[in-house]
């Protein structure tokens, strides 16, 4: 096996350290005098020693291993790579916002409360809401918290029976996921050939044990359901909820809003609409919106605004609970704010117009060279299929892996599963007309590749750090962790 | 409309517009029902530009009384800790911030090899055998590992220490009405765990115990004598940890632990009025393929490279949907990039050498307190947090304290009936003596 990038530990050498503590100003008693020595650790935990350098050299090598919107084009569908302002990380790192404990007396964080609130406020006028809470980390995060407070408004009305959540084929896989971590059924709805929620299916599976139908509009196939106040009118009238998914909201700012589209419950992705970065997985900011009648059962504690000043408010009986320890992810919601008032209404708006308009432009252009599934207006994401190239032999993955020689990020690929070959290409606003011609043309390369050359896409990556690697190796005899 | 982030031109907008064959961008929203479209403008406040937003949210920064400019004494789960300069630079890195999960290895070998850096950190300090890449935070990793206990044990009890921290048992509380668990608090008996109390409500019914180690009131639960009635009955012993701790304190895993779960934000990642955090999941390889989140694993090229690649994906949402064995997708990835350069930098030494410090000022804090008269609750062992009884609330004393610059400790009364005008008190490496002698003298007329 080549090495080619040490681990930190392969560079640690016993007598280095990387660290500048404080001296130590009162006694220096001995940890066994106060300790049992049964508690007192006997073999030191294995962690690097190197110097400072060493480090910066180290991360910095492994940073230039590492692709971000930063470094070039990230098409990668639902995902919403788009610009991470910079603006908004010197805001989060602001001493009053980075360096505030969340158990402090409020009010000596009324600054934070007021963020909070106006973010809130913010985020109701977005998503057309009455009640937004900022407590859930992440997307997944979200959408289970959603679910357990459609569960504890049943069980309020008496309705212990609505044990299924209905989600449409083409859901993002954490929606099935959510829907049993809160203790429910996943019932699945099929998708007409027009790629819309099918109706008919949609009736035949909504009932007395209906407790929501979880949407993301537009659909994971960049398409807007046209049926929305149609599928309102079928869940609401079953005693259903209807929870929204909000992972695609880059396509709808300012023009069309969850709560006017007829929904209950709205998790957004403040790291995807809202530009709070990715940081390579994580983390994110999953609010939540609902409706007056599902605010009783908002996790507590909620952020009010009273007549001196703001506040927690920890005196809500029929809340879910906690869903994470204080008040959700504050730094990525800093950001998010940031974003939010960097932009204004006219902004929002501009954001969805040209995300619609990047997305229609690349699907017309490449739709010459890869088939299309769906042949109407797209939103800000747009699903192609390699079925032709397929039959050349070039899988949809092959030529993913060879948009990695073009500098590229490939778009999602094998998802949503009722396409066959697919890539999800999700361009968002923030990127240029030249880049968006620039990956157009290193797609038609492929195509034409896959035609004349096929092994060279076949062959893909041939220029990155690594090759392809073995995952079927990886995943039968695991090594999850260094060993000397 | 021009703005920073948006490059299009007029021009640009007219080409694409011909290309796709419409007049107008709103003709691509024709397929929105005019009876859901929205054609009113936001009602919110108009955008601002740099400079002045700069200014404004500078001055909102500003209301708040940051613990750079205050001396802090609070912690209950959140402490105020070194953090070496060099994180903040390499988590600036735009490489690793602006990257989503890394499902294209080719490209993400810096943050993969970083997340196995970090799974490895993460068992060397917890002696587990495999550590995920990272949670929400720890109160969300403890609702998981309560889960996952469930799950594995087809059992659906679980004994909860109430010396755990307050906000993670209401997590684990709310995550249990999922799949319909039953909840029983263990009471404290002098600040830790009543073995008693744990021995009677040990039966076979029960999926796991969980403590914290050290506990919310900074005392070392003893995990060798609560170990064997965790697992009398064939249930998980999960233990919450603080991971500096563990840079003195023998690790949970030694003491038979089946999940170690905790926070890693002592770990180069600021208070951020709580959140984000990092969560960290480790636990024995027997539930290696039951352990929620990613993975990140080591493996070859074709041409005999080593790389790694998020591995053992069957276990996830986007594979097994709702047969995952969690939901969680997003995790707190660039956080626990923040943790493994705090680990780093800090290494072999620095971290015994920081754990050290804290139970070196923390006990001389207490000794400080015992000598002004003060009643320090608790008799046992702890490391960086002490309870101390005041004669009145502690809100009540914090207000004062905060006159003279001071956030005082956490009022446990809010939590804890039986911990009326008591209060816990964090003591890390960062405060001086100086600072630890002025708390005891500004409080000086407040013993009980």
């Amino acid at each position: 096996m080549h090495k080619d990038q040490p681990l930190i530990f392969e560079l640690s050498k016993p007598g280095r350290i990387g660290y500048s503590l404080p001296a130590l100003d009162v006694p220096a008693i001995d940890v066994a005098q106060v300790i049992p020595t049964d508690y007192i650790r006997t073999e030191a935990p294995e962690l690097p020693e190197v110097s400072e350098l060493d480090i910066m050299r180290h991360y910095t090598a492994l940073s230039k291993r590492n692709h971000g919107v930063d470094s070039g084009f990230y098409p990668l569908g639902s995902c919403t790579m788009k610009y991470n302002p910079k603006i908004n990380e010197n805001v989060a790192r602001f001493a009053g916002f980075a360096h505030i404990h969340p158990l402090q007396p409020e009010e000596t964080v009324q600054g934070a409360l007021e963020l909070m609130y106006d973010l809130q406020e913010h985020l109701k006028e977005i998503t057309g809401m009455d009640a937004v809470t900022l407590q859930p980390a992440a997307g997944a995060h979200g959408e289970w918290t959603g679910l357990m407070m459609i569960r504890a408004y049943h069980e309020a009305n008496g309705d212990y029976n609505r044990t299924k959540v209905i989600v449409p084929d083409t859901a993002h896989g954490t929606n099935p996921a959510s829907a049993t971590v809160a203790g429910f059924e996943t019932v699945t709805v099929k998708s007409t050939e027009e790629g819309l929620v099918d109706l008919d299916d949609l009736r035949r599976v909504v009932g007395s044990d209906t407790a929501a139908l979880m949407l993301t509009n537009p659909n994971t196939l960049g398409l807007f359901e046209e049926n929305i106040l149609e599928m309102a009118e079928i869940v609401h009238a079953a005693g259903g909820k209807l929870y929204y998914d909000g992972a695609n909201l880059n396509a709808v700012l300012s023009k069309a809003r969850p709560g006017d589209m007829g929904f209950d419950v709205v998790h957004l992705n403040l790291h995807k609409t809202f530009t709070g970065p990715h940081g390579g997985g994580g983390p994110g900011s999953g609010p939540v919106g609902v409706k007056a009648d599902l605010i009783p059962f908002l996790p507590k504690p909620t952020v009010e605004k009273g007549e001196n000043g703001y506040y927690f408010d920890y005196d809500r009986p029929q809340a879910i609970g906690r869903v994470k320890p204080f008040y959700g992810n504050f730094g990525i919601n800093v950001r998010a704010y940031t974003y939010i008032r960097s932009m204004g209404p006219d902004g929002l708006k501009a954001v969805t117009e040209y995300a619609v308009l990047n997305a229609n432009y690349m699907m017309r252009r490449l739709a010459e060279y890869y088939d299309l599934p769906y042949n109407r207006h797209c939103k800000h994401e747009f699903v192609l299929s390699g079925k032709r190239q397929k039959k050349l032999g070039v899988r949809t993955l092959d030529i993913a892996k060879r948009l990695l020689d073009f500098g590229y990020h490939p778009p999602t690929i094998y998802f949503p599963l009722i396409v066959e070959e697919c890539m999800m290409i999700e361009p968002t606003e923030t990127e240029s007309k030249e880049t968006l011609d620039a990956f157009i043309d290193a797609m038609i390369q492929i195509a034409k590749e896959a035609e004349e050359t096929p092994e060279i896409v076949q062959e893909a990556p041939h220029t990155t750090v690594v090759r392809r690697l073995d995952e079927t190796t990886a995943a039968r005899k695991p090594i999850l962790r260094y060993q000397k | 409309m021009l703005h920073r982030y948006l490059p299009m031109t007029e021009e640009d907008k007219q080409q694409m517009l011909q290309t796709i064959g419409v007049q107008s961008i709103d003709e691509l929203f024709s397929d929105i029902p005019e009876s859901v479209r929205f054609r009113g403008e936001y009602n919110m406040k108009p955008a601002k530009s740099e400079p002045e937003l700069m200014k404004e949210l500078m001055a909102l920064a500003a209301k708040n009384a940051d613990t750079k400019t205050y001396c802090s004494f609070l912690g209950a789960g959140v402490y105020d800790h070194y953090i070496p300069t060099i994180v903040d630079h390499v988590i600036s890195r735009s490489e690793f911030y602006t990257a989503y999960t890394p499902y294209q290895p080719e490209i993400s070998q810096g943050e993969l090899q970083a997340i196995f850096e970090f799974q490895t950190m993460i068992c060397e300090l917890t002696g587990m055998d495999v550590a995920n890449s990272s949670m929400y935070d720890g109160g969300t990793a403890l609702a998981e590992a309560a889960l996952l206990s469930a799950a594995h044990t087809k059992k659906k009890k679980v004994l909860l220490s109430n010396a755990v921290h307050p906000e993670y048992r209401d997590v684990v509380k709310t995550y249990a009405k999922g799949p319909g668990l039953e909840v029983v608090e263990i009471p404290h008996k002098n600040g830790v765990t009543d073995v008693d109390a744990l021995q009677k409500e040990m039966d076979e019914d029960v999926a796991c115990v969980i403590v914290q180690y050290p506990n919310f009131f900074g005392q070392i639960e003893p995990l060798k004598d609560l170990e064997p009635i965790a697992h009398a009955h064939q249930g998980m012993f999960v233990v919450a940890s603080n991971p500096l701790a563990l840079g003195v304190l023998t690790p949970p895993g030694q003491f038979g632990a089946d999940i170690v779960v905790g926070d890693a934000q002592p770990f180069g990642i600021p208070a951020q009025f709580g959140g984000p955090h990092c969560g960290y999941f480790a636990v024995k390889s027997a539930l290696m393929r039951k352990i929620p989140g990613r993975l990140v694993g080591q493996t070859t090229d074709e041409e005999g490279r080593r790389g790694f690649v998020l591995t053992l994906q069957a276990r996830e949402q986007h594979i097994r949907r709702d047969k995952a064995t969690s939901n969680i997708c997003s995790n707190q990835a660039l956080n626990a990039l923040a943790a493994s350069v705090a680990m780093t930098a800090l290494g072999k030494n620095g971290v015994k050498e920081m754990a050290t410090m804290n139970i070196q000022k923390a006990h001389y804090a207490k000794e400080a307190f015992v000598n002004h008269g003060f009643d320090v609750v608790f008799p046992g062992p702890f490391f960086n947090e002490f309870v101390v009884r005041m004669n009145k609330p502690a809100a009540e004393v914090n207000k004062k304290l905060l006159e003279k610059g001071i956030i005082g400790g956490y009022d446990l009364g809010r939590e804890y009936p039986e911990l009326q005008n008591c209060m816990l008190i964090a003591v890390t490496e960062l405060r001086t003596k100086e600072e630890i002698d002025t708390l005891v003298k500004e409080l000086g007329d407040c013993h009980a």
